[in-house]
């Protein structure tokens, strides 16, 4: 072809920074993966058992385009017991795909081209080529260590132009830890009021948060009518494999966002469906045991980073410690890299992220206790060999 | 409290330094606790899962259902200690239904339950009667599965 083949759009995306580590990693033996983003324990028996169950049962066909009604009234028991959050199973929620789907749908169903959305960074790696794919151009925002990697209102404000039309929050936040207490959400829903703006927040992390000042988003008084509300079952149920999340807002966008679903996705797989409802209406003692057990591990890891002398933020939420590698002179990649090769060790590089993101590693503590301390005693000598 | 025998629960050689550090008190707080906890006899005893099979020894257990009767004044908790002090009893436990002791019995053969059984507990003046079930393999002991952990399946790096 003399045209060029691909479109612009997707050009411009660069690949994944972590391709080449998945390389590397294939072909060594006894690496410690601090790099994997999803729990290590297999999904609770209920939910796998409820899985076959259904499959033997012949719940093998399509189902409607937003999702099993069953599933859609069990999310919004769910979020209304436990947060106070009211959506309408009939109009206000989309079972998707995954909040992968999820996301894509929301900046499709809102994005005209040349939007702005404000992405706080470091933040979670589809943000930027999803609002680019919406026809939107991302607006970065970045946070800072002293801030406890919270995003501020006047950051965003900073930002903000006639174009902007999204902010895009993700608190418990992948890959710093970080959450947002309540004055900072009341904050941001002030500037979102006077500017007239959408929030998607991607709150897949939020049952994971290990203090009590977990917050949604559209808890926030006025805020529902202008939020997309994203959750999914992958990681609090440790389910990532059946690709199945939510989302929940005001019927007219939850209308907008199926229509694209309907025609690109058709409905998120039944036996996954089927597994989610056992998910949420019983798997809840399980979820708690599991978080229980990434807050001891939280506590081992923060500890052990910093007694290697990394700093370390003490993430509140989600399975991810993010400390600082500044005092090895090393960039993100290239501790990530030297520390994979001489160490067989495999965490993220922090650039990974965003910009901002430089001058840390992510580690994720959904690992066994045993490889967490491993992993840290070949960081230690791996630490003191740089440190200057 | 309840996290620190959680811990324990699971692996009972954690360290007080580790368990402090998992659960934010200082490691005197956590010595202090576990010392409180053992006197209360909340903590019983600190013991080993072995699977003596893959040691290498020959072990066979037997699940006994028992019929006895009740004696005035004590119930079932006398003659309960009568079997329970012999060590062969690996478990002993009261039952609602059709049987009323189940006796859980550990031994090197089954010749050697079968001994037991017949020389020791069938002859009690209170029992009754007695029926014995063999166990062939052992799947999951005091909620520790024994064999068939899962594997990791991730992939190495993921976002
Ligand atoms: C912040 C965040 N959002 C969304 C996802 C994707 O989740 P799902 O499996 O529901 O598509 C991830 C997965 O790593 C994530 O970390």
């Amino acid at each position: 072809m003399s045209k060029p083949l691909i479109s612009k759009i997707v050009e411009s995306v660069p690949p994944s920074g972590i391709r080449r580590f998945f390389d590397i990693i294939l072909s060594m033996e006894g690496v410690i993966s601090l790099g994997v983003g999803e729990p290590d324990f297999a999904t609770p028996w209920t939910i796998r058992e409820t899985g076959i169950y259904s499959l033997e049962q012949g719940y093998t066909t399509y189902t409607s385009n937003q999702g099993l009604l069953k599933l859609r009234e069990a999310i919004s028991n769910h979020l209304y017991h436990t947060y106070g959050l009211n959506y309408d199973p009939m109009e206000e929620i989309l079972i998707t795909v995954g909040v992968s789907e999820a996301l894509d749908l929301a900046l499709r169903a809102i994005i005209n081209p040349g939007d702005e959305v404000i992405i706080p960074e470091p933040s979670y790696v589809s943000y930027k080529p999803c609002t680019l794919f919406s026809g939107g151009i991302p607006v970065v925002v970045p946070t800072y260590l002293k801030d406890g990697f919270k995003v501020t209102s006047s950051e965003i404000e900073k930002v903000v132009t006639d174009r902007t039309k999204v902010i895009l929050l993700s608190y418990p936040n992948n890959p710093t830890g970080a959450t947002m207490d309540r004055e900072g959400l009341l904050e941001i829903a002030e500037v979102a009021k006077r500017h007239d703006l959408v929030v998607i927040s991607d709150e897949i992390y939020g049952q994971l948060t290990y203090d009590d000042t977990y917050t949604p988003f559209p808890s926030i008084p006025n805020m529902k009518e202008r939020t997309i509300f994203l959750d999914g079952f992958s990681k609090a149920y440790a389910m990532t494999g059946w690709r199945i999340g939510f989302a929940c807002s005001i019927p007219e966008v939850i209308r907008a966002m199926t229509k694209i679903h309907q025609y690109t996705t058709l409905c998120a797989s039944i036996i996954a469906q089927k597994a989610a409802i056992e998910a949420i209406t019983k798997g809840n003692d399980r979820m708690y045991e599991m978080k229980n057990e990434y807050n001891r591990r939280r506590q081992l890891i923060v500890n052990g980073l910093r007694e290697i002398g990394l700093p370390c933020f003490e993430p509140k939420g989600a399975f991810y410690a993010f400390p600082s590698i500044e005092n090895t002179r090393l960039s993100s990649s290239e501790f990530a890299e030297r520390l994979l090769l001489e160490e067989k060790v495999a965490v993220v590089p922090g650039e990974v992220f965003g910009r901002c993101g430089e001058g840390y590693i992510r580690c994720s503590y959904a690992v066994e206790q045993q490889l967490i301390e491993e992993a840290l005693t070949r960081m230690d000598r791996f630490v003191k060999r740089y440190r200057k | 409290m309840k996290e620190i025998l959680k811990i324990l629960e699971q692996d009972a050689k954690v360290s007080p330094e580790k368990i402090a550090t998992m659960v934010g008190l200082s490691v005197e707080e956590v010595k202090e606790k576990i010392s409180e906890l053992e006197k209360k006899k909340a903590i019983i005893k600190y013991r080993t899962v072995v699977d003596w099979e893959k040691a290498g020894e020959e072990v066979v257990y037997a699940f006994i259902e028992v019929k006895v009767t009740p004696e005035r004044d004590h119930g079932f908790d006398a003659v309960a200690s009568r079997i329970y002090r012999f060590p062969e009893v690996h478990s002993l436990y009261l039952m609602a239904g059709d049987y009323d002791l189940s006796v859980v019995i550990e031994g090197k053969s089954m010749k050697e339950i079968a001994y037991f059984v017949a020389e020791k507990l069938a002859p009690l003046e209170q029992v009754q009667s007695t029926a014995t079930h063999f166990v062939l393999k052992r799947y999951k002991v005091d909620g520790v599965i024994l064999e068939g952990k899962e594997e990791d399946r991730r992939l190495p790096i993921t976002p």
